[in-house]
Formats: C-alpha cells, structure tokens, sequence
C-alpha cells in the first residue's frame, strides 16, 4: 500500500514530555514514590542487553548471549493536556549504570531517595548527579523505626555541596513526594539560571 | 487462545519466557537506519491517514498495535514498550519502521543539555502544587 505525503490535518495534542529520574539503592522506596504521584500505576520498561554489548549498547546477536533484562519502573503526571511528566525509577543495581547516560539524557532533574539505615547505598548516585551537573535533590525517606537524623547530620555523612537540597520526606505520601518534585524543579531552575549567570558575565 | 490474539489467558504463564523471542519481531534488527535512538518519552503521533494500518500486509501485528495505541492518543516510546510488553529496544525499532513509510511521526522532547522553557518548569511546578 502506498500513502501519500503526510498530511498534518487537525493533530491529536501532542504533548511537551518532561522526566524526573529517581535514584538511590536497592529497596529505599523507589517505585512507592513513583507509584505515590503517577495517575497510573507504574509501569515496567524493560531493555535486554548483552554482557559483551555493554557499555556501547549494541545489541546486535542477542540471541543466544547471555542476555541481562534491565526493568525501568515508571511512572506519569499529567499536569496539563500539553505537559506531562514522566518518574523513572533507575534500575538499582549498579552494574547497569550506563543505562543511566540513557535516561538521563534530557532530564529536568533527579531525586536521589536516601535511606539513613543504608546512607551508603545511595553515594554511587549521588556523585553521578554531580559528576554531569544534573540537578538533584537528596530525599530522606523516613522509614518507620529508623533513627531519626538532623538534616545537617545526613548532608555531612554524604559530603553535599552546599546548594544540594536535602528534604525528609515520605515516599508513600502524595504530598510529601509532591514537595520533593518540586523541589527538584526549583533547583533545576537555580541552576540552570546561575549558569546562565555565569555565561553571561 | 482469545480471538484477538491478545488474551491474558494463554496455557502458559510468564513464566515460560516470551514465546517468540522478543528481537524477532524486527527480523533480528536492533537499529532502525531512519532513527537515532528515541528517547524514552519521545511522543509517537500517529498521522491522520493512518487510519488502516491492517490493509498494509507487510506490517507485523506488532506495528499495527502500536499505531492503535497512538491513534486513541499519542504515546511515550516507554509506554509503548509497557504496553504491548517488548523491550524498548524492539519497540524503538517499530516506531522507526512506522516513521518510514510515514504511519507515525515522534515528536521529540527537549534536547539534551538545553534545559526547557523557564516558563515550562514553572508551569511544572504550579501542576505539580494544583495536584
């Protein structure tokens, strides 16, 4: 069959996509946070790799290989008919990390969701964030029965830069993960206004 | 098996691992030469003659699926790939086969690097409160 030149009649709205990744280790509340804002319940990407394809991605001859499934969770807001905002969980095992340069390609920001039980699991991601300027804020999740810590404490123990927004939060709670998003608006907006700053002058 | 081919309900669970093995369905293709690499939330429009994509037999019902999804409304490439359960990867190479003989076009999100409208994240931001 043969078709003609596209046309562009009246189109369906085509919406401006914008995402937010949400880092940190394995079991620290990634999804619940996701699934806590997304108008649906979150969803699951899944990439096959190859061991031999990694980093350069190419996944020719799969089949046959030792194949690895990376799974993305994801989830969506739709702010408006024309703006939408997409959560992606990384995938937590760091052995796919490269899978990160991915995903945060052309991302408004990060949360980087802490655990103070495991501070350690999440320092892998929150250098990454640094290492590419790639706005982020630090998310205490306040589990149940954990220590509580000062802010100040918790933003020692992972040696933040000083303009890294740090907040307690809970990844369950709508309101609660709502003000984390924002906040990594806020900061995305700081810092892309600072260097413009800095161009400029 | 359900008639539309899509039932839930086969004799097989998740289990068994997928039946056709998910990179056959591109003929064994893992780029598409029109596409760079679409991004996760790159939008896929089908275009408003797109309305029969059954009639072109050289389509794979996986194409044809995807234009279905996108016709009710655009779709990200992720949800896509959620949707019809195929690594993004296949998915990416469908949507690329689709653009080709112009069923779709994706409309791209911001580019790396270029941070969006200052208007857009404010926007964002008072979505996110009005929630």
């Amino acid at each position: 069959m043969i078709f003609g030149r596209s046309q562009r009649g009246k189109p369906p709205v085509e919406p401006v996509t914008l995402k937010i990744l949400v880092a940190g280790g394995f079991g620290v509340g990634k999804t619940t946070l996701v699934g806590a804002v997304s108008e649906i319940r979150p969803l699951r990407t899944e990439e096959l790799l190859t061991e031999a394809g990694r980093p350069v991605d190419d996944v020719s001859g799969v089949e046959g290989k030792h194949t690895t499934t990376v799974a993305m969770d994801f989830g969506r807001i739709t702010l408006r008919e024309d703006l939408v905002l997409y959560l992606f969980g990384t995938p937590g095992q760091e052995r796919f990390w490269f899978m990160w340069d991915e995903l945060s390609e052309g991302a408004l920001g990060a949360v980087v969701l802490a655990d103070t039980r495991r501070l350690e699991d999440c320092f892998a991601a929150v250098d990454y964030f640094e290492r590419r300027s790639i706005p982020f804020v630090v998310g205490v999740n306040c589990f149940e029965g954990a220590a509580r810590y000062p802010a100040e404490t918790v933003r020692q123990a992972l040696d933040l830069d000083a303009d890294v927004p740090l907040v307690m939060c809970d990844a369950r709670d709508r309101e609660s993960v709502k003000e984390v998003l924002i906040g990594v608006v806020q900061h995305a907006m700081t810092q892309a206004a600072d260097r413009r700053r800095a161009v400029t002058t | 098996m359900s008639a539309d081919g899509q039932g839930r309900n086969h004799w097989f669970d998740d289990e068994a691992g997928p039946v056709v093995r998910p990179y056959a369905m591109t003929r064994g293709r893992t780029t598409s030469a029109a596409q760079h690499r679409l991004d996760l939330i790159a939008v896929v429009v089908t275009e408003p003659h797109a309305d029969d994509p059954e009639a072109d037999v050289t389509l794979s019902p996986e194409h044809v699926d995807i234009v279905g999804l996108c016709r009710e409304s655009p779709q990200s490439v992720a949800e896509l790939a959620a949707e019809l359960d195929l690594p993004v990867g296949v998915v990416r190479v469908l949507v690329g086969d689709l653009v080709d003989i112009e069923l779709v076009h994706v409309n791209r999100p911001v580019p790396p690097a270029e941070l969006p409208d200052e208007n857009i994240l404010r926007d964002v931001i008072n979505g996110l409160r009005a929630l």
